[in-house]
C-alpha cells in the first residue's frame, strides 16, 4: 500500500531499506526530519552531533568501520563539513556512505541559497537528485550501492520543495543490517601526502568510471514527446516541466554529477531546440555549453529562488501570467512566540542602544521590527568572532557598547572556539548565551547541553557555565531573561568590565515549557495612557485597540509571561483577580 | 490539468494548517488518488504567513499549485485569504475563517487592518463563504479544533465523503483530542455553504 511521506522521511526509509545502521546530523531546515526519522528505527544508531563537521566525521568512522551510514545536513551545513568532505572523497568508503545536502532555493529558512551541486564537481563526488518522495526513497537505497561499488561517498542533493512535500511512496522490505569486515588499510585511510597522492589517482579513475555509469544508469531517462522542444532537467524542476509542458521531450537527470555526455549529445541531436531547466546555478547548462552544444538556460530562467510550473509555461509556452487582484495586504513577517524568553533580551539591548553581533536561531528575529536589535548575522557561531573583530578594529571603547548574542545549540555548534580566541587574544567582549534548553528554530531538537539524546534517553549534560569558565572566562553569570531589571543590570556591569564576560540568559523556550509565569492578565483601561510601550515588544498576546486608544490582552494568545507588565510605566497591565 | 483538485490552505504560523492539509490529503489517498502536498516548515511557522497546498487527481506532477489554478482557498485568517487570492481560479471558492490576527505592521500601528477585506474579497470572488470556526470550536470544547471545523466545511464543498474524513481524523488526531475534533468536524459539515 502506498503512503504519503515528506521527502525527508522517504530518504530515511530508503536508507533503512538499504540496511543503513548509522545516521548522524546536526538539525537544520530543510534537512532535520531525515535523521529524526532514522532515530525511530530501533536497529539504527542515530545521533544529533554538535555540528555538521562532527556529524560527517562520525559518519566517516562508521563507514570505515563497515556500516552503511547516512549523514544529513542543510546546504550551509556542508560548508561546515567541507573539510572532511573533500578528503573523504579521496579515502572512499568501506560501508556505503551517503551524505544528504538539503538546499533551500528561495531561502525559506536560510541565510543564503548556494547550490550544492557545485560541491559534487569540486569534491569529485557523484551527486544524485530525486524529484519526489518515491524517488527519494529509491535513489537513497541505490546511492548506497553506488557508494560501495565505486568506493566513493555519494551526495544526495534535495531541496526544500522535495524535503517538505508529501507524495506517495510504496515501501519496500527493510534490508539486513550488514557490517562489512574492517581491515587496516593505511594507504587508503591515512591521508598523508604520500598516500593521498595515490588516492587522487583513484579519484580520477573513479570519475571516469562514474561517467560511463552515467550513460546507462536507471537514474537518467528520456521521455520522448514532441521533438521541437527538448528539456534537460532534474529534481523538483522536472515536476514543474511535466506540469507546464506535458507534450515536450524531456531528459530527466537523476545523476547530476558526473553528467552523461553521450546521452546528452544524442538527446540534443534529436530535438530542434534544447533548454536546460534547473533552479539556481547553471551547473548542467555550463557543462553542456563547454561541450560545444547549443543550449539555452539562464537567458530564460532566473538564478534566484524557486521555479514554478507557471514560470515555465510563461517562458516556454507563451502563457500569460495570472491576473493580479492588486489587494494591498500588509506583510506578515515571522515573530518571536508569545512568552519567548528572547524577547526581553532584544528589548533590553535596543533600550541600551548597544551594537549587537547576532547569530542563527529563532533569536535572529530580534533583528526585525519592532525590536530591531541586531547589527550583523552571518553564519552559525559567527557572533563571537565578529564581536572580537569589531573590537580589534574599533577599540575597547566601542566594545564597551557591544555584545555578541548566541543561542545554546549554536554556541555548542561553533561558538566555543571563537570564545577561546577572545580569551587568548585578550578581547573584552560581553557574550550573551541565550540558553533556552533546545534547538528551537528547527523544531526543538535536543543537543549536548540538554542532557537528552535523539532517542530521548538521558545522557551526560554539557554544563555551559563550567565550559565557559574552563576556557578562561572569569566573569560568568546566569540571569533570567524574563526579569528585565536584573538582565539590564547584568549587561551594564559586564559591559563596563574591561575583561571578557559571559551572561547566560537561562529560560526554556516557551513552546517546550509553557508554564505561565504570572496569572491571567488584563489591561486596566483607566491606567493605560495609550503610549504603546507594550506594543513595541512585538508580542501577539497584546494589541492596540485603535478606537479606544488603549492596549488590550488577547486571551487566546497571551501565555502570561509577564514581560509587558514590566514594560508598562503606568502599571496598567494587571493580574485578573480570583 | 483540469482533472486535478487544487486546495490551498493558508493561515498564520501556529494555527494548525498542517493538520488540515494532512487530513484532506489522507482522504484523497484513501479514495485512491495520486496526491501531493507541500507545506511550510521553519521560520514562517513562528507566526508568519503560511500556506499548505494539497493536489489530488489521476496523476499529479508539481507539488505546488500554479498561480490562478486553485479550486478552493481555505483561509484560517482574513488577511491570509486576501494574500493568496491570486492563486485562485476566477470562479474558485473561498472559505474564510472570521478570525483576525494582526500582523506586526498593524500591531505597531504603522498600517490599519483592512476592515473591509471580506467585502473586497467577495466582490472579486463571488463564491466566498465566511465562517466563525473559532467560536464553533470553542462551543465544541477546544479553540484549537477550529482547523477541523474548517476541514468540515471544506470537505462538504469539495465533496469528500464524511465517513472517509472521519476515518482520516481518527488516524491523524491523538486519541484524547478525538471527540472534540469529531464534533468540530460535524459542525463544519453542517454549515450551510454558499454554492
Ligand atoms: S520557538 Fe521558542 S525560542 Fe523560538 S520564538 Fe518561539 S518561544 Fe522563542
Ligand atoms: S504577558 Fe504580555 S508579553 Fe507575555 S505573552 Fe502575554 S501579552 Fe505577551
Amino acid at each position: 500500500m502506498k503512503r504519503l511521506m515528506i521527502g525527508n522521511e522517504a530518504i530515511a526509509r530508503g536508507a533503512y531499506e538499504a540496511g543503513a545502521s548509522v545516521a548522524t546530523a546536526y538539525p537544520g531546515t530543510p534537512s532535520t526530519e531525515i535523521v529524526s526519522n532514522m532515530a525511530r528505527y530501533q536497529d539504527v544508531y542515530a545521533e544529533w552531533a554538535p555540528n555538521e563537521k562532527v556529524a560527517l566525521e562520525v559518519g566517516i568512522g562508521a563507514s570505515i568501520g563497515g556500516a552503511r551510514t547516512l549523514v544529513a545536513m542543510k546546504h550551509v551545513g556542508i560548508n561546515v563539513a567541507a573539510d572532511p568532505l573533500y578528503t573523504v572523497a579521496y579515502t572512499g568508503v568501506n560501508g556505503g556512505l551517503v551524505i544528504v545536502s538539503a538546499d533551500d532555493p528561495g531561502m525559506h529558512s536560510s541565510q543564503n541559497e548556494q547550490d550544492n551541486r557545485g560541491y559534487g564537481q569540486f569534491a569529485k563526488l557523484p551527486v544524485i537528485e530525486p524529484s519526489d518522495s518515491q524517488e527519494a526513497k529509491d535513489f537513497t537505497s541505490l546511492a548506497f550501492d553506488i557508494s560501495e561499488e565505486f568506493d566513493t561517498p555519494v551526495m544526495l542533493r534535495v531541496t526544500t520543495r522535495l524535503s517538505h512535500s508529501q507524495t506517495l511512496v510504496e515501501e519496500g522490505e527493510p534490508g539486513e543490517r550488514v557490517l562489512k569486515e574492517y581491515k587496516k588499510d593505511a594507504p587508503k585511510y591515512v591521508m598523508l601526502p604520500g598516500y593521498a597522492r595515490g588516492r587522487h589517482v583513484e579519484v580520477e579513475k573513479r570519475m571516469v568510471k562514474l561517467a560511463e555509469y552515467a550513460e546507462n544508469t536507471p537514474l537518467n531517462r528520456i521521455e520522448w514527446g514532441d521533438r521541437r522542444l527538448g528539456i534537460i532537467t532534474s529534481g523538483v524542476a522536472y515536476q514543474y516541466v511535466r506540469e507546464a509542458l506535458p507534450d515536450v521531450s524531456v531528459l530527466k537527470l537523476g545523476l547530476v554529477n558526473p553528467l552523461p555526455k553521450d546521452l546528452i549529445t544524442s538527446f540534443a541531436d534529436q530535438v530542434e531546440r534544447l533548454v536546460v531547466v534547473e533552479e539556481l546555478e547553471p551547473v548542467i547548462e555550463q557543462q553542456i555549453k563547454a561541450w560545444g552544444i547549443d543550449v539555452e538556460g539562464k537567458e530564460l530562467f532566473t538564478l534566484l529562488g524557486e521555479y514554478s510550473p507557471e514560470m515555465i509555461a510563461q517562458r516556454l509556452a507563451g502563457a500569460e501570467p495570472a491576473t493580479s487582484s492588486q489587494l494591498d495586504i500588509p506583510p506578515r513577517p515571522p515573530l518571536l512566540c508569545p512568552g519567548c524568553p528572547h524577547r526581553g533580551v532584544f528589548y533590553t539591548l535596543r533600550r541600551m542602544r548597544v551594537t549587537v553581533m547576532g547569530d542563527i536561531g529563532c533569536y535572529t528575529l530580534g533583528a526585525l521590527s519592532p525590536l530591531e536589535a541586531m547589527d550583523a548575522c552571518v553564519c552559525m557561531g559567527a557572533s563571537i568572532g565578529m564581536a572580537m573583530g569589531m573590537e580589534k578594529a574599533r577599540g575597547e571603547e566601542f566594545a564597551a557598547k557591544m555584545v555578541a548574542v548566541i543561542g545554546d545549540s549554536t554556541f555548542v555548534h561553533s561558538g566555543i572556539t571563537p570564545l577561546i580566541d577572545t580569551v587568548y587574544n585578550q578581547g573584552t567582549s560581553t557574550v550573551l548565551i541565550l540558553d533556552n534548553d533546545t534547538t528551537a528554530m528547527t523544531g526543538h531538537q535536543d543537543h549536548p547541553a540538554t542532557g537528552v539524546t535523539i532517542k530521548k534517553s538521558p545522557t551526560k549534560k554539557l554544563d555551559i557555565e563550567a565550559l565557559v569558565r574552563a576556557v578562561g572566562i572569569d566573569n560568568v553569570r546566569v540571569v533570567d531573561p524574563l526579569k528585565l531589571d536584573e538582565l539590564e543590570a547584568a549587561i551594564r556591569e559586564e559591559l563596563e568590565r574591561r575583561e571578557p564576560s559571559v551572561i547566560i540568559a537561562k529560560r526554556a523556550c516557551a513552546l517546550i515549557d509553557p508554564t505561565p509565569i504570572t496569572s491571567t492578565l488584563f489591561v486596566d483601561e483607566e491606567l493605560c495612557n495609550g503610549c504603546k510601550a507594550c506594543i513595541r515588544i512585538g508580542c501577539t498576546g497584546i494589541f492596540f485597540n485603535d478606537d479606544e486608544k488603549k492596549a488590550a490582552i488577547n486571551p487566546n494568545t497571551c501565555v502570561s509571561c509577564g514581560m509587558c507588565v514590566q514594560v508598562c510605566k503606568f502599571d496598567a497591565i494587571k493580574v485578573v483577580e480570583g | 490539468m483540469s482533472q486535478i483538485m487544487n486546495v490551498l490552505i493558508t493561515g498564520v504560523g501556529g494555527q494548525g494548517t498542517l493538520l488540515a492539509s494532512r487530513i484532506i490529503a489522507q482522504v484523497a489517498v484513501d479514495l485512491g488518488y495520486d496526491v501531493k502536498v507541500t507545506e511550510v516548515h521553519g521560520m514562517a511557522q513562528r507566526g508568519g504567513s503560511v500556506v499548505s497546498e494539497v493536489r489530488y487527481g489521476e496523476k499529479v506532477y508539481s507539488p505546488t499549485i500554479p498561480k490562478g489554478q486553485a479550486d478552493v482557498l481555505l483561509a484560517f485568517e482574513k488577511l491570509e485569504a486576501a494574500r493568496w487570492l491570486d492563486y485562485l481560479k476566477p470562479d474558485g471558492i473561498v472559505i474564510i475563517n472570521d478570525e483576525r490576527v494582526d500582523p506586526l505592521p498593524v500591531m505597531s500601528g504603522k498600517v490599519k487592518y483592512p476592515e473591509d477585506i471580506i467585502d473586497r474579497i467577495s466582490q472579486l470572488k463571488p463564491k466566498t463563504t465566511v465562517a466563525d470556526a473559532t467560536q464553533t470550536a470553542i462551543e465544541c470544547g477546544n479553540v484549537k479544533a477550529a482547523n477541523v471545523v474548517l476541514v468540515g466545511i471544506l470537505s462538504k464543498v469539495i465533496g469528500l465523503p464524511p465517513e472517509k474524513v472521519e476515518e482520516a481524523i481518527r488516524k491523524l488526531v491523538p486519541p484524547k483530542a478525538l471527540e472534540v475534533n469529531l464534533a468540530a468536524f460535524r459542525r463544519g459539515v453542517d454549515w450551510s455553504v454558499h454554492q
